[in-house]
């Protein structure tokens, strides 16, 4: 939603996009500039900032590698005034907690990579939750797949409605709403105790002293930053979310891509309602998953990926579910309370996307 | 946010076109109002007296009263081209403000939570009108600030404060004119207010041109873009304020963990009524819609003893999904 300050004269002076020079089914849209000259992701807060890809001077350091020193201010400080923070068993702990968000994180950060937003992780994750309990009967792993598919046919929803040219906060917000109802109903509002090993140990159990949700959690980092690096999909999400129009006029599959995305980030948000649910050893459609969207934003935007979409941090998105995490335990473990953390994490998101602004016309 | 193609359709005018495109328009326009007359037909018919008595309907208008002050506030946000998701923190943060003010009186109930929501509604304008940062995160992070000041100030929700019932406050705000609770009175007063602002005044006029082409046209136009953004930050935390203050005085106390969610129900109403979320056109008549048809239809559901209350989730989510699909589609029509 930022403009130029001025000075950039290559912008159109009607306010009707109608009248866009080559305009196309779907341009005008985006982050990007409505009009067709001006580059990909480079319309900046300042105009002095040109050319975001040659990188050169202008760009803030802070901005991409702000989340690793606040994280090490954070770890150092733990490690001298936090008695008892440098045990095994705490950093497992704190590990664990972060894992379900760092998941959904990750799938919110490909989201995010396309320009889009995707708010019904949460109620993904409850609907996950709810299933699982009504399948077990036929084992764990088949309630898994159901749960899991469960979450693609959310993101095909989702992802359908962006295709077809639905703003993603409205067509998100809708299944927000829809499908935490939907779980409740599933569940008929009910907290189910879960007694079943291999649910237990998903959400417990350990792989050489590793904790198994935060081995997950790094597969996932792992393949996803696989995906964006080396594969031909990543390629196409990061130029569908830093000019769609481009996108589309050089011939790519930009609503399959789309779509693909957003299943991504069902699946994913599925996996962490699994793991929720393991780790509770019961499914709670009330709770699970509630408010996780507004933390996995949180931690993309922290981690440095841009909201306009275009450029995916995923190292970052880990260190930013990782740094939210650590400011809410070392606020715990000091005797603050809670409301503290929250004002806290604030003043960082706010921080974060300041340092962000002078690149990022989001 | 400023994705979604078929959304950036001309400023809505039904003058353009003919025809089908110019029904097509109307359609937009009015389309939530004309369901609302459709599923208030359709629930007086099915329910009776039920659905139509006065006790029942004063029950809805309270409760859309409420809705109705956030999503006004919201229109003007989104007309501008921003989103506030602030709005449900910053109510919470006002009602227990409101009932930790009531030591100093009436005074002190109203002009406190107002004070705080304006000063909330300054930051969330000054950094995205000032500094240029994304509406979706600033006001991300003033969520998590309002809700964690609201637990802040009651001792992590342990410490309820109450509103002495003999306040002038809590005396108004339970009180009722001809039938008609005070809260629904002020929440009309209030739009009809801001009708007048949005649609007779300069004010309002700019406040669409800066939703427009995200304000491209309107800076290069001399409008003070910036300063257009502020105030209607400023006022969005004012009436989400308001709303608090009169939930507070309504039920005597205030709860920080009141209006989760309300946010999004907000954007709701104001999508559902037709305005779009790019900015730059619809219409607060459509808010007022879009308001009414949540609360009509939640009110319905519950009619039905046999569904729970979740089903209101799932038929309001459809719902907002439905409008929206049903607006792209219009939209996509009257480009070709």
């Amino acid at each position: 939603m930022t403009e130029p300050a001025g000075g950039t004269p290559a912008f159109h002076p009607t306010p009707a996009d109608d009248s866009a020079p080559g305009r196309s089914p779907a341009s005008a849209d985006g982050p990007v500039a409505p009009n067709g000259p001006v580059p990909a992701a480079s319309v900046p807060g300042r105009s002095h900032v040109a050319d975001p890809m040659g990188a050169a001077g202008r760009v803030s350091w802070l901005s991409d590698y702000g989340v690793y020193l606040a994280l090490g201010v954070l770890l150092s400080f733990n490690l001298v005034f936090t008695p008892n923070f440098a045990t095994v068993a705490n950093l497992r702990l704190q590990l664990v907690q972060v894992a379900p968000v760092a998941i959904v994180a990750l799938g919110m950060a490909l989201v995010i990579g396309t320009g889009g937003i995707d708010l019904s992780v949460g109620s993904t994750m409850a609907i996950a939750a709810a299933l699982l309990p009504l399948y077990l009967g036929y084992g764990p792993w088949p309630a898994i797949t159901v749960a899991v598919l469960a979450g693609a046919a959310v993101g095909l929803v989702n992802g359908g409605l962006v295709a077809y040219g639905i703003q993603p906060i409205v067509a998100t917000l809708g299944l927000l709403v829809a499908g935490r109802g939907a779980a409740l109903v599933l569940a008929d509002g009910r907290l189910v105790e879960i007694f079943d090993p291999t649910l237990a140990a998903i959400g417990g159990g350990q792989v050489l002293e590793i904790p198994l949700p935060v081995l997950t959690a790094l597969t996932v980092a792992v393949a996803a930053g696989f995906v964006l690096r080396r594969a031909a999909f990543g390629r196409k999400l990061l130029a569908v979310g830093g000019n769609r129009p481009a996108a589309l006029l050089a011939g790519l599959p930009v609503r399959r891509t789309l779509i693909t995305v957003y299943v991504i980030s069902g699946v994913l948000a599925a996996m962490a309602g699994v793991l929720t649910t393991g780790r509770q050893s019961a499914s709670d459609p009330s709770f699970t998953g509630l408010l996780i969207e507004l933390s996995a934003i949180t931690a993309v935007v922290v981690g440095g990926t841009p909201l306009a979409g275009g450029r995916v941090r995923i190292l970052g998105t880990l260190m930013g579910a990782l740094l939210m995490q650590l400011i809410i335990a070392t606020v715990i473990q000091h005797d603050l309370h809670d409301s503290t953390a929250r004002m806290i994490q604030a003043a960082i998101i706010v921080t974060a996307v300041y340092a962000q602004r002078n690149r990022n016309g989001t | 946010m400023t994705t979604g193609q078929a959304e950036r359709a001309a400023p809505l005018s039904p003058a353009t076109g003919t025809g089908r495109t110019r029904l097509a328009a109307l359609a937009q326009r009015h389309g939530a109002a004309l369901v609302l007359v459709l599923v208030v037909l359709l629930g007086s018919l099915t329910f009776g007296s039920s659905f139509t008595g006065a006790g029942n309907l004063g029950a809805i208008a309270l409760d859309a009263s409420y809705l109705l002050l956030v999503a006004t506030g919201m229109t003007f946000v989104i007309l501008s081209g921003g989103i506030d998701l602030s709005v449900g923190s910053v109510l919470a943060l006002s009602g227990v403000l409101a009932a930790y003010g009531s030591r100093w009186g009436t005074a002190g109930a109203v002009l406190l939570p107002l004070a705080v929501c304006g000063l909330i509604g300054l930051v969330n304008g000054l950094l995205i009108g000032r500094a240029r940062l994304a509406p979706f995160v600033v006001t991300l992070a003033t969520l998590l600030f309002a809700r964690g000041l609201a637990f802040a100030v009651t001792q992590e929700g342990n410490q309820v404060y109450i509103i002495p019932a003999d306040l002038a406050l809590t005396r108004i705000g339970q009180a009722n004119v001809l039938g008609v609770g005070v809260p629904v009175l002020i929440a009309l007063a209030v739009f009809v207010a801001a009708g007048v602002v949005l649609n007779r005044t300069r004010f309002g006029l700019r406040v669409f041109a800066a939703g427009n082409g995200d304000g491209h046209a309107a800076e290069l136009m001399g409008l003070p873009v910036a300063r257009i953004r502020v105030r209607v930050y400023v006022l969005s935390s004012l009436l989400a304020g308001l709303a608090g203050v009169l939930i507070a005085a309504q039920t005597t106390s205030g709860l920080p963990t009141l209006g989760e969610g309300r946010e999004l129900e907000a954007i709701a109403a104001v999508v559902i009524g037709g305005t779009l979320l790019t900015g730059g056109a619809g219409s607060l008549g459509g808010t007022l819609a879009g308001v009414l048809l949540l609360k009509v239809i939640q009110n319905l559901i519950n009619q039905v003893g046999t569904l729970s209350s979740a089903y209101q989730q799932v038929v309001s989510g459809t719902f907002l999904v439905l409008v929206v699909l049903v607006q792209a589609t219009l939209a996509r029509r009257r480009r070709q």
